[in-house]
């Protein structure tokens, strides 16, 4: 409904057509503008995200090759491997994830089915928080405190497993927490209601329907844990070792220290194992990454 | 009619298991809980070790060196003839790196929140969401040697005078490694905010632009300052990317093109050479380590207090 032009004419000093409509242009050519700048701030993430992948690619692809992967390190280049290191990243990773899978989940299906709503519970929870929070290589320190020299595990793997578990159980805890309070409470009053006792509930009904969110947060944390490079320095990992560990005492190398260990040599060649031995941490990574989310969406919404 | 039941009752059944006390069942259920607090209790276990580990050795290197030194002082030698503990230095370059990580992630992050949150549809948000997750999960090494090969060429070739260890370069990846916690710790608090809210302001003519600045950004800002607050308290506590490209000169001037040392990157200077246990500068890493331990705690605690604190209730 149109309004006639002579009220318009009589409301003149008060409200100034062409003004108020260029001012509505102005803040619509605003919107459009700052729509694309906030795009522009997303898309610089994802920009050096793929430069970090090509940088990384253009250096090092050429020298990962089955030599690489099977050889020892070397003070020449083209014969130097990252066998010791890998082999110490998976006995990490073999020694970790029991670990934090016994310790975190215990942990979050006491919080979540056992806890009594008191002062020690919410002690914990912040705790766990704020565990969450430290620095990794305060945690290094820990390690060489406790692990290194008071229990005398030594540089061992055991030193550094115990170390980088100690750090993701903040991680594992608080997934496997919103894994089982994501389980219906329907599903736990029926197993009790069948007259199962409260652990037999817990351990066959609730924990088989949290797994997969469990599972899910453990490979995310694990991965956090086997990029991590500093609190493996603290525990003393060597930089250059001629064997491959006999046992979870042995003194061990990992992936992240080879790199770190290539990448404070001057000569480019060293710079481009470097780069190949990021390409074969990424790939791994990029594996277990892909696992957890093929676990997440194949059983999320099931119950 | 009470006939006798030879066969089988429930309730006999339930009477019996009652009596039997030490059953598989019933030890469990004694048992388990018991277990499973001592496992939640680990968590416990790890603060007061890194309490006592901290505090321990600190006491130690107190002893040797005095407290107004430590906190007095800006010159940091630890392995010269003439040995001085002033921590400032340190403290500098870490904040050097936390201000210009800071500089590059606040508005990034913030803008990736934004759009995400308000302008993006539901199926762009499902592609570049898991995209930040990669970039959050880049391990810090893979971000240092980034950093260190490719970031401080680059400025070398912009800025003449830049060395080649310098705070600029790993403050500038820092900054781009805590992009993905700014972004998806605000996208978090900004998409909580109510659909209603939004409606109620785009129905009174505001633009969208207008809706995230004036409506949703104060409504969300408990999140927001939480995102920033614990983006600060990584950065603080980042150390391979300023140990590969800060470079190992404590000095307490704030410089960003010249070569710094953090406090973390001198626990691990310190750490890898062969600083025989007992020596000053083995005591050292604990001072330092227990003075980073205090700020990132500060900053945790306060990042919860805002969230709790200032959460806004629909």
């Amino acid at each position: 409904m149109a309004l006639p032009n002579s009220e318009f004419k009589n409301t003149k000093n008060l409200m100034d057509r062409a003004s108020v409509s260029q001012r509505i242009k102005r803040r619509l050519q605003l919107n459009e503008i700052f729509k694309y700048v906030f795009l522009a701030g997303l898309v610089f993430a994802l920009l050096v995200l793929s430069t970090l992948i090509y940088d990384v690619v253009s250096k090092g692809g050429g020298w990962v090759n089955l030599d690489f992967l099977r050889n020892f390190p070397s003070r020449r280049p083209e014969q130097a491997g990252l066998y010791p290191a890998l082999i110490g990243s998976l006995w990490l990773m073999m020694l970790i994830v029991p670990m934090v899978f016994i310790v975190g989940v215990g942990a979050a299906i006491y919080l979540e089915e056992y806890a009594p709503k008191n002062r020690v519970t919410s002690f914990i929870e912040v705790n766990i928080s704020n565990l969450a929070g430290v620095p990794s290589i305060v945690f290094g320190l820990l390690g060489l405190t406790i692990f290194v020299r008071i229990m005398e595990l030594g540089n061992s793997i055991m030193a550094g497993a115990l170390t980088l578990g100690l750090m993701s159980l903040p991680i594992v805890i608080v997934a496997s927490q919103e894994a089982l309070r994501s389980v219906k409470m329907e599903l736990r009053h029926a197993s009790l209601a069948l007259g199962a006792s409260k652990w037999q509930t817990t351990f066959n009904v609730v924990l088989p329907s949290a797994i997969p969110g469990i599972i899910t947060g453990i490979i995310l944390a694990v991965s956090r844990a086997i990029g991590e490079t500093a609190p493996l320095i603290m525990v003393g990992a060597a930089t250059f070792i001629s064997t491959t560990p006999s046992s979870v005492f042995s003194d061990f190398t990992a992936l992240p220290i080879q790199i770190y260990n290539w990448t404070s040599r001057p000569q480019a060649e060293f710079q481009n194992l470097a780069a190949a031995g990021i390409i074969v941490l990424m790939t791994m990574l990029i594996i277990m990454n892909s696992a957890a989310i093929y676990i997440r969406n194949k059983y999320t919404n099931r119950h | 009619m009470n006939q006798p039941n030879k066969g089988f009752s429930i309730r006999e059944m339930i009477e019996t298991n009652k009596k039997k006390k030490y059953s598989t069942t019933n030890v469990f259920d004694k048992v388990m809980p018991f277990l499973l607090f001592l496992s939640a209790f680990v968590s416990v276990v790890t603060t007061v070790g890194i309490a006592f580990t901290l505090g321990f050795e600190l006491f130690k290197f107190f002893e040797r060196v005095p407290v107004a030194e430590f906190l007095g002082s800006t010159e940091w030698y630890p392995l010269s003839a003439d040995q001085r503990f002033g921590v400032w230095a340190l403290v500098m370059g870490t904040l050097q790196i936390t201000v210009i990580a800071m500089i590059v992630a606040v508005p990034l992050g913030l803008a990736s929140a934004i759009y995400l949150s308000e302008y993006a549809s539901e199926r762009a948000r499902t592609i570049l969401k898991p995209i930040l997750e990669v970039l959050a999960g880049v391990p810090t090494i893979v971000f240092g040697f980034f950093a260190l090969s490719f970031v401080t060429p680059i400025l070398q070739a912009l800025i003449p005078g830049l060395q080649i260890y310098n705070a600029l370069s790993p403050g500038i990846v820092v900054g781009i490694m805590i992009i993905p916690m700014i972004a998806s710790i605000s996208e978090d608090s900004m998409s909580a905010v109510p659909k209603k809210i939004r409606d109620g302001a785009l129905g009174l003519g505001a633009t969208r632009l207008e809706v995230a600045i004036k409506v949703v950004m104060p409504a969300a800002l408990s999140g927001i300052i939480a995102s920033i607050v614990l983006g600060m308290s990584r950065a603080i506590g980042e150390t391979m990317i300023v140990t590969i490209a800060g470079g190992s000169q404590p000095n307490f001037e704030f410089n960003p093109l010249n070569a710094i040392q953090t406090m973390t990157a001198y626990i691990v200077q310190i750490a890898k050479g062969d600083a025989g246990y007992g020596t000053i500068e083995y005591y050292s890493i604990y001072a330092v380590g227990a003075l980073l331990f205090i700020f990132t705690l500060v900053m945790n605690l306060f990042a919860n207090w805002v969230t709790r604190r200032f959460r806004e209730e629909y």
